[in-house]
């Protein structure tokens, strides 16, 4: 095998690395964003063949195999998924990075001579088994494979700090001897730190670790890069751990969260508070019909899309009741809540794949005056964006997430599947006013009932 | 490479890192997060050096499954997002709408984003 001169293979990262940047740089906006991918995905197979072709390198068959393999399990899952699964995908992808650096990290240890570079391991150790475990949590948790609410447990402050107290410990001696037995100890207590990091996080919050994990996997690549001796690695690791960190602030803000209190916030022990209670309080509920009437006589509707509708796959009836709507001279509004779906800016994508003129669709901070003339905001599958606990109950969950002032339109629809508490576990004491009427069903069937009987009006 | 070059590309790269998503708007979140979760992917490069070294057959064993998982991260993370950018074509009308008014600017707008439909819809 031709190698290619130190120089050239240098050239060529650096070229991988503009790429990298370049892609981040076009996410920055719709128009842009899909080409800036796939510039990042070709930057990305520049730097693949340049490691064939730079390195001397055995086992290429056996390695080119484990490439088809993760291709060929990656692609179909990532081409198949549901727009609604998104979020836990995403989440697996990371896990299985921080898992990648860990292992690159752990089998470089018995290289790794001086003890900076043994320093560059154990972290790259630490935050790959944190992330990887710490993904496998969220997976579980969107994946409603196990409970969405938050998961606290006496002593989990005490287990969490002798976790790391014993991390610590381990990441000392590694660095100072280099034991590979400590390292898998190391590795072991990384997971459980980040089974433990992700436990108490609930609700709605999930997709705001996500980020936090994505870059922790960045941080934990770009050590990994110190570890190798490899540019590309530590550029393209430390641009995720900041943009990821940025992304992260930038996604708890919107939700009128701190990182800490997202990560910390359940240990205070009183978010959980209320969320097992279901009360039997009497609500209004209807039928399609009289939804239809209330909305074909209105003059100003305003759509509160959320995760039911996405679920429902019922954006498209949603498009077009919409459009029913507005042949009838009624003006129809969507307002969007930054996280309404399962993951910030969701929402849009979904829309948008329904194609929602664009003018339609309103931020919260726009619409939000625009409740109180509005003459019926129909919530399909939305919950916790609406609840105006996260205004008036303090140690709610929700508490302080900036919402959607739906209590505000002179009547409240409600589509919902059952009276289930939402993706944060507590009751919307909305869905019990006097203004607030509830059609039960799947959003999709019940948005196309809708549909029917408007056009029959 | 040195210590210090070292440390210096790591902090310019924070501060690239941070000045390219400062201004990104709520939309963009999720696709951003997942773009920049493909691109921890690349630890693939660190994960075939390991593997093209490895004398050991366990050692063999362990970097070939870091490179099975690194390449699903950097496999599935773009092509996901490319999925994801694909629902925001319809967006794409939007820019075209006032171009007629401009004139002479206007056939090129619309002509280039005819190119980047075909590329969507491939």
């Amino acid at each position: 095998m031709i190698l290619l001169d130190p120089n050239v293979t240098a050239l060529l990262y650096l070229a991988a690395a503009v790429f990298f940047i370049l892609a981040l740089k076009g996410l920055n906006s719709p128009r842009t964003a899909r080409r800036g991918n796939l510039i990042g995905a070709f930057g990305a197979l520049v730097a693949v063949v340049t490691v064939f072709f730079s390195t001397r390198l055995d086992n290429v068959p056996l390695i080119l195999g484990a490439i088809a393999v993760g291709s060929g399990v990656a692609a179909p899952v990532a081409r198949r998924v549901k727009m609604t699964q998104m979020p836990q995908l995403v989440a697996l992808f990371n896990g299985v990075g921080g898992g990648a650096a860990a292992l690159v990290a752990l089998l470089e240890l018995p290289h790794a001579e001086d003890a900076w570079v043994r320093v560059a391991v154990v972290f790259t150790l630490l935050v790959g088994a944190v992330s990887f475990a710490g993904s496998a949590v969220t997976f579980a948790k969107l994946q409603e494979l196990m409970t969405t609410r938050p998961v606290v447990f006496p002593g989990l402050p005490v287990l969490m700090g002798a976790v790391l107290l014993a991390a610590v410990g381990a990441a000392a001696a590694v660095v100072m001897g280099g034991s590979l037995v400590l390292a898998l100890l190391l590795l072991l207590l990384g997971l459980v730190a980040g089974v433990l990091l992700v436990l108490p996080v609930g609700g709605a919050d999930v997709p705001i670790v996500i980020s936090l994990l994505n870059a922790f996997t960045g941080l934990a690549v770009a050590a990994s890069g110190l570890v190798l001796g490899n540019v590309l690695l530590v550029v393209a690791g430390t641009l995720v751990g900041a943009s990821g960190t940025i992304l992260t602030r930038a996604m708890a803000a919107a939700m009128g969260r701190s990182v800490a209190g997202i990560l910390f916030g359940a240990f205070r022990g009183s978010s959980t508070a209320g969320s097992t209670v279901m009360s039997d309080r009497p609500v209004r509920s209807s039928s399609p019909e009289d939804v239809a009437v209330l909305l074909g006589y209105a003059q100003h509707v305003i759509i509160v899309p959320g995760y039911g509708l996405a679920v429902a796959q019922g954006q498209h009836t949603a498009a077009e009741l919409a459009q029913a709507l507005e042949s009838r001279g009624i003006r129809v509004d969507f307002a969007i809540h930054p996280v309404a779906g399962r993951m910030p800016g969701h929402m849009n994508v979904l829309l948008a794949e329904a194609n929602v003129p664009y003018e339609s669709l309103k931020e919260m901070g726009e619409i939000n005056s625009e409740f109180r003339t509005a003459d019926v905001a129909l919530v399909v599958g939305a919950n916790d964006v609406v609840n105006p606990a996260a205004k008036t109950t303090a140690g709610s969950p929700i508490y302080g997430m900036p919402i959607l002032e739906v209590a505000d339109a002179r009547q409240v629809v409600f589509l919902k599947r059952s009276m289930r508490p939402g993706f944060a576990g507590i009751e919307n004491d909305l869905m019990f006013e006097p203004q607030t009427t509830l059609l039960f069903g799947d959003a999709k069937e019940s948005l196309t009932k809708v549909l029917g009987a408007v056009k029959a009006l | 490479m040195d210590g210090i070059s070292l440390l210096t590309i790591t902090v310019l790269a924070v501060f690239v890192g941070f000045e390219v998503v400062s201004k990104v708007s709520s939309t963009l979140h999720t696709p951003l997060m997942s773009g920049a979760n493909a691109i921890h992917g690349i630890i693939l490069v660190g994960a075939i050096i390991v593997a093209g070294q490895a004398t050991h057959p366990w050692v063999l064993a362990v970097a070939l499954l870091a490179v099975v998982l690194a390449t699903a991260n950097l496999v599935g993370g773009f092509v996901v997002t490319d999925r994801m950018l694909e629902m925001f074509r319809g967006r794409k009308e939007k820019p075209a709408k006032p171009a007629p008014k401009v004139g002479a600017p206007g056939p090129g707008v619309p002509q280039r984003e005819t190119k980047e439909n075909t590329e969507a819809t491939r």
